[in-house]
């Protein structure tokens, strides 16, 4: 078995570049998949965690962080719908005035 | 330790961490919104293996039903909904400035954990969990236990969570003001034989429109 510090530096670069998509990119639906990313490099981080400490709490922890992570995409991509209805093309950007 | 580390192990941890970085980057750098949500697949698919390797097996499962199934084709789904074309002029032009600062802050971020990381910030207590040890055979019990018994609060939370995002997800979708949604919003061009027969339809003869019930 590989250490889980191998894991870790793998976790760390999916992060990273997760970040680095966010701050590049300007298409929601782009950016929301970069959240994804991060998501699953941190779930990557607590899987090796509770592999090297032994302990289940770190894999309950993943299964809470999916369900988030799928009601959030649920309700954000509900937003991303509703204001391309209304505002066709509207990049990140163009979305700084939070009234419709 | 070293030692230890079979062949086959460090093949597929390299192999699947390709893959996850791979398709990362695919997210990152691709333009067509297609292309980056099957480069997450990619990646999540790599990571499921990943959790295979470290014994986590019903994680792994439903990472790939959950994650690559469910949650990829939401966003496919979004995506054809909204049509690709329009995704794709969406994509504004960064301007090489922004780029650079979204490159470095990224990279620094990747730098800071390695760092953590190789100063040995991560080394275990030693301490033993309160949650239960592991047990990659019987890992569904495992979790299931832990879940209901010490994390039962937290997943009764969590079924709350799920219905506030299905109503909101509701809510978001709704026409404004309330209104009913106007069937005529959606007009169907009236199919008749003729345009049947030159798609390449042929249904028989048009039914009579006075049919005896």
């Amino acid at each position: 078995m590989i250490g889980h510090q191998a894991y870790l530096m793998l976790a760390a670069v999916i992060f990273g570049i997760g970040a680095a998509g966010i701050l590049i990119r300007r298409n929601p639906l782009i950016m929301f998949m970069c959240i994804e990313l991060m998501l699953n490099a941190v779930n990557l981080t607590f899987v090796a965690f509770s592999r090297a400490l032994d302990d289940v709490g770190g894999q309950v922890v993943v299964f809470f962080v999916m369900v988030v992570a799928a009601a959030e995409i649920v309700v954000g991509l509900g937003i991303i719908v509703a204001i391309m209805r209304r505002r066709p093309g509207a990049n990140a950007d163009e979305l700084s005035l939070m009234k419709g | 330790m070293l030692a230890a580390v079979s062949t086959v192990s460090i093949i597929t941890f390299a192999i699947a961490g390709i893959i996850c970085i791979g398709g990362a980057l695919g997210v990152v750098f691709l333009s067509n919104p297609v292309h980056n949500a099957l480069s997450l697949v990619a990646t999540l698919f790599g990571v499921a293996v990943l959790f295979i390797a470290q014994g986590a097996y019903f994680l792994a499962a439903i990472q790939v039903i959950i994650y690559a199934g469910a949650i990829v084709v939401l966003f496919l789904f979004v995506i054809m909904l909204l049509g690709v074309d329009r995704i794709t002029s969406m994509a504004s032009e960064r301007s090489p400035l922004t780029l650079a600062i979204g490159a470095v802050l990224g990279a620094g971020v990747t730098v800071g954990i390695l760092t953590a990381i190789l100063a040995g910030i991560d080394t275990p207590t030693g301490q033993r969990s309160v949650s239960g040890a592991l047990d990659p055979a019987n890992d569904l019990n495992v979790i299931g236990k832990a879940l209901f018994t010490q994390y039962v609060f937290a997943f009764e939370i969590t079924s709350l969570l799920l219905t506030i995002a299905v109503v909101g997800a509701v809510v978001l979708s709704r026409k404004a003001k309330g209104e009913p949604i106007d069937l005529d919003e959606f007009p169907q061009p009236e199919l008749t034989a003729a345009d049947m027969a030159d798609d390449g339809l042929d249904l028989g003869p048009a039914p009579s429109a006075e049919v005896d019930q």
